[in-house]
Formats: structure tokens, sequence, C-alpha cells
């Protein structure tokens, strides 16, 4: 006779069961490589790169090397490097709010039925396209001699090449457009769950086009626009791709830099220690953002 | 008739123009300053979207509403002197019930100042003083109703609309409601546009019923001859019971059973039955009996006697009285013809 378990008991057995592989996929995918992060961070790196074996440990404990990544990573030319992150991920999340906005709310509240649809489809659709070659294309028409300065050359509104390519410009054109779906679906979202019956009332109240906007459909897309300018923020900050491919040398950003340390700057603890620290920065955003959020009585929808 | 809203000729149209719906068909209707004023139907008829057309949330495929003698056509809602009570409250779930009822007070140009005490004096009209603070999600149904009744009134509309207002609130409740906004309206002298599906609730709270029937109004009346001398077959059903008798209509509790024949000449008439059914209901006791014809009758009978279980058991024969005066006639058409 084995032990009895009651009924609550057991539930509770098949639900540690059936997320038994959720918490192997995190632990083995996620957490596993952290942990090592974490380890190569702490450690010197050898000529090559590569975290160097600790020969004695009491020594590297007391004399503080353990510490040696993290110093080195706050230096002026890195901090440079990550407060350009940081406002071009500001600045990114903000035009796609600016731009997004306006689509999602034609979408959800002006479009009629049927074509609503499709036009989420096409703002979708762009996914199923290699990013890497979507970004590539943006190369084609911001060069010296791509589309955009040949356009501007024939309508004669420029009589020479616009320096467009290689500039934080260039980047945020390809973080924007490359984030901008990320900002109108949960917009979107937001806004096809409001209550119709709120607009009428408004009106019925006095409050114009714009009044109703302000003080009704704008607070109650909050929600939907938080969780945007989370999802367009954090990618933004640790983007490498878009800055390597538009942004050239000149706009090196936090991504940047820490691909370079694993590749041609041969310091991959200082690599590790970097992204950890912006890991930790982001972690401690989404932190921030989720009480605030309770505290307002938001649903925190990720 | 000081008429408030003059509804000439207004039909709506819904849907593809392969697929049209008529929602509102032709409809004309002059309801007067300070009345209490019901459109009565079944759902589907029409009552909602008129009352959304007045408050400028529809437009009329064709016809005009002048409101206060002004030509409403082309004016959007929230330059209309009138407000709307919404069936579902749709009180902004974001803000305080102060600031809900506040809401409309600044397009007034009320200085913020002043909106507490409006606010007030809103809430007191309702009697939900000191509710200020609380939001939404943490009322019950009945004091949702009143806030948005509040947040209407606050505004000192000339008249005021109400979209099925109780619909969703208890028995008890419902009739509560109903006797306070009917003394309401009576100490405001607010013209009401009240919808609503419940005939009872209607007869109970207007001074005049527009009946209404797949967009057409069948009867515009005082709510006493509505009932009382109903013109067609679905009016006379739709507010109680109506027992159709040979070209004319009595009412089930115009009716009553007595073992013997009416005299010739006087004021009674009377048909012979066979009763099948009877069926206590405390107060009254209603009995379904059968005509000759085959023809089923119903009567509501108030039990003025003590109950004897055994008066009137199926099978037996019976005649049913009534008072030649409580015979409303109708032509083939069902339409009363006298």
């Amino acid at each position: 006779m084995g032990k009895t378990r009651s009924r609550s008991q057991r539930k509770g057995d098949r639900g540690t069961m059936l997320l038994l592989p959720t918490w192997l996929v995190l632990g083995g995918l996620l957490l596993l490589p952290l942990l090592i992060l974490l380890g190569t961070s702490f450690h010197p790196p050898d000529d090559v790169g590569n975290p160097q074996a600790i020969s004695n440990w009491s020594q590297f404990f007391h004399s503080g090397d353990w510490a040696h990544n993290y110093v080195q990573s706050v230096r002026p030319i890195y901090l440079r490097v990550a407060w350009r992150s940081l406002w071009l991920a500001a600045i990114t999340t903000g035009l796609c709010l600016l731009i997004g906005y306006p689509v999602s709310f034609y979408i959800a509240l002006i479009a009629p039925q049927r074509r609503k649809n499709l036009l989420l489809a096409l703002a979708v659709i762009p996914f199923w396209t290699s990013f890497l070659i979507r970004i590539s294309a943006w190369r084609i028409i911001l060069q010296d001699r791509g589309a955009l300065n040949a356009l501007l050359l024939h309508l004669h509104l420029i009589y020479e090449p616009l320096r467009l390519m290689d500039t934080p410009l260039a980047v945020l054109i390809g973080l924007v457009y490359g984030e901008l779906p990320f900002m109108i679906l949960p917009v979107y979202a937001s806004l096809e769950k409001l209550d119709r019956t709120l607009l009428e009332a408004s009106s019925d109240l006095g409050a114009s086009g714009r009044g109703t906007f302000w003080r009704v459909v704008w607070p109650l897309s909050m929600p939907g626009v938080a969780a945007g300018c989370v999802l367009v923020f954090i990618p933004g900050i640790g983007q490498f791709i878009v800055s390597d491919l538009l942004g050239g040398s000149r706009t090196m950003l936090l991504g940047n830099l820490v691909q370079n340390q694993y590749t041609s700057g041969r310091d991959k603890p200082l690599g590790a220690a970097i992204a950890l620290e912006l890991t930790a920065a982001v972690l401690a955003m989404l932190i921030a953002y989720a009480i605030a959020a309770k505290r307002r009585g938001m649903e925190v929808a990720l | 008739m000081d008429i408030a809203i003059d509804i000439r000729a207004v039909t709506k149209r819904f849907g593809e123009v392969t697929a049209p719906v008529t929602a509102v068909d032709n409809v004309s209707l002059s309801i007067g300053r300070g009345e209490f004023f019901s459109l009565l139907g079944p759902s589907g008829c029409g009552k909602t979207t008129l009352l959304r057309m007045l408050a400028g949330l529809e437009h009329p495929t064709s016809g005009s509403i002048l409101l206060d003698g002004r030509e409403m056509a082309g004016v959007p809602p929230h330059l209309r002197p009138v407000n709307l009570v919404f069936q579902h409250y749709a009180l902004f779930p974001h803000l305080n019930v102060a600031k809900n009822v506040a809401f409309g007070l600044r397009y007034q140009g009320v200085a913020r100042r002043d909106e507490n005490a409006r606010v007030a004096e809103a809430l007191e009209l309702v009697r939900l003083g000191g509710l200020e603070n609380r939001r939404p999600d943490q009322l019950s149904g009945g004091q949702k109703q009143r806030v948005a009744l509040a947040r209407a009134l606050v505004l000192k509309p000339k008249v005021l609309l109400l979209d099925e207002p109780l619909g969703a609130l208890d028995q008890k409740l419902r009739k509560e409601m109903q006797v306070e906004l009917k003394a309401l309206q009576k100490r405001l002298g607010i013209t009401f546009v009240f919808v609503t599906h419940d005939q009872d609730e209607a007869l109970t709270m207007s001074d005049r019923i527009a009946v209404m029937n797949a967009g057409r109004v069948e009867q515009a009346d005082a709510a006493a001859t509505v009932f009382e001398r109903p013109r067609t077959l679905f009016v006379a059903g739709f507010l109680g019971a109506a027992n159709l008798i040979d070209g004319f209509i009595v009412r089930p509790e115009k009716l009553s059973l007595r073992l013997e024949s009416a005299p010739e000449g006087g004021a009674f008439l009377s048909l012979p039955v066979t009763v099948e059914d009877r069926v206590y209901q405390g107060i009254n006791t209603i009995w379904t009996v059968r005509l000759d014809d085959g023809k089923r009758l119903t009567i509501c009978q108030q039990n003025t006697e003590p109950f004897d279980v055994h008066a009137g058991a199926a099978g037996e024969k019976r005649h049913v009285w009534w008072d030649k005066r409580h015979a409303v006639y109708l032509d083939e058409k069902g339409l009363d013809a006298g």
C-alpha cells in the first residue's frame, strides 16, 4: 500500500510533470549559458582571448583580479558606446510609437472589418523574409549611389548625394523599419479590445474626436503602448546586426562591442562582462515595468 | 403640446444594397416637453435604433429629426442638447466615479473648481453621495446605473434618452428604480425618452407610449389608452394578453366565469365554454376555456372568493361573461375599426 495523496496533491503533481520540459529547456538553454557567461566574465583573458585557467585561487580572489573585466567595462570609451546604444534605442522606440500608433489606430478603429486581417498581415509579412536580407536592402537604398540618392538627384532636389550610409541615421532607419511591427501589434491588440460604447458615451457627453482620443482612447491603450515600447526598446538596445550592416565602424553599439570582443578584440571575458551588464540592466528595466504596471492595476501583457 | 422632439418620416436602412435591413420604417412621432415617453416593443423592433438616431449616433436614411425646432441632420452627438444613458452604462473604467460624472462638464464651460460641487449635486440626486472615489469595477450593477444617470443629469440636458437602463437589474431593484426614475423625471421636468421591451415598466412610468413592431409604430397614445384601447392585434397582445373572439378583443382580466349565461339586452355578453385548465396563482386564477368552435380563451380572475378546490374542474360547462364596453373591435386586417 503506497502512501495516498489527496486530489489537489495529485493535480499538483501533474502540473509539475507537465512543466518539466519547460524547466529543462529554460534551465539548459537559458540558465546554463548565462552561468557559463558569468563564470567567463570573472576570468582574465589569455593570449587568444579565452578565459584563462586560474592557478592560484586565493591570490585570485584577494588581489581583486576577479573584478578586472568589470572594472574595464566602465572605461569612458565603452561608456560612450553604452550611452549611444541607450539613446538610439530610445529614439527608435519614440519613432516606432509615432509611426506605429496611427497605423494600429487605423486598423483597429477605422478600417472596415473585412480589411483588418489583410492589413495586419501586411504588417507581419516582412517577417517571412530573412532579416539580414531586409536590412541589406537598405544599403542599396541608402548608398551614395543608391536608390534614394538617385531619385532625389533625378528630381533635382539635391545636387550632391546625401551621406546616409554608415551613419547613426542609417542605423536608426534600419532599427525603426525592423522593429515597427513589434509596436503595431500590441497597440492594435489594446485598441481592438476597446469598448466602442465608451467612445459613443464620450461623444454624447460633449467630447469632439480629439477630446475622445486623448481622454478615452489614449489612456485605455496604455497597456498596449507600454508593451510595444518594451518590445522595441529591449531588442533595440542589444542590436548589432543593423549597426553592423548600416552603421559601419562609426556607429558602434553595445552589441557590436560584445561581438568584437569575441572575435577581433580577443577578450572574451570582457565581452562576457559587458553582455551580462546589459542583461542585468534589461532585467532591471523589465522588473521596474512590471512593478509599475501592477501598481496601476494594468495587465502586464508581454 | 409644446414639442421637444419632432420625428418626421424617419427611416433607417442598414446593410448592403442586395440585402438591406429596414430597422426603422417611416416613423413619425412628436414628443412633448417634460413628457415621460416610452418606446416599447420586442427585440429588433427598431426602438433602440430610433433612440440612437435621436442621440446622433446613427443617421437617418431619410426623414428628419428636430430637437427644439432645430434640424439635427449633420449635427454630431457632442453638439446635441440631449444625453444618453447606455444599456450597459458605458462607464469609463480608467476614471473614478467623480471623474466619470464630471466628464462632460468642461465642454459646458464649467470651471474646474466648480466641478466638484456639480458632481456632488448630481450624485445626491441619484442617492450615491459619498462614492466619489470608487472605481466602476468596485460598484454593483445598481450603483453603476446610477452613476451613468448622474453623469448624464449633471449636464442638465433638456432631453434624456435612456436605452433599457434597468435591463440588467434584478426584479426588486428594477421596481425601486422605476419609481425613483419617475419621481426624478417629475421633479426635474426633463423630457425622458425611455426604451424598453417590458410592458409593465412602460405602463408604470410613462405618460405616453409608442408601441413599435418591425420598424413601425403601431400605436402612440397615453399609457392607459394603449392598454385599454389597443388599435392593433399586436398592441393588444404585447401589452397584457388578448383574447381574439370573432373580430374583437377582450383582455383576460375583463372576462369572468359564471354558471349561467348573461341576460339579453344587458350590459354584458356571454358565450358558453368548456373548462380545460385552471392554474392557481395566489392573487389570481388563470383559466383556460374552450369555446364551442374550438377556440381557446384565457381568463384571469382575481381570487375574491375563498378558494374552492372543486369549483371549475376540467370538462365542466360554464359561461364566460364580459362587459360590452371592454370589447375592442378590429376589422379583418387586425386594426381597430371602431
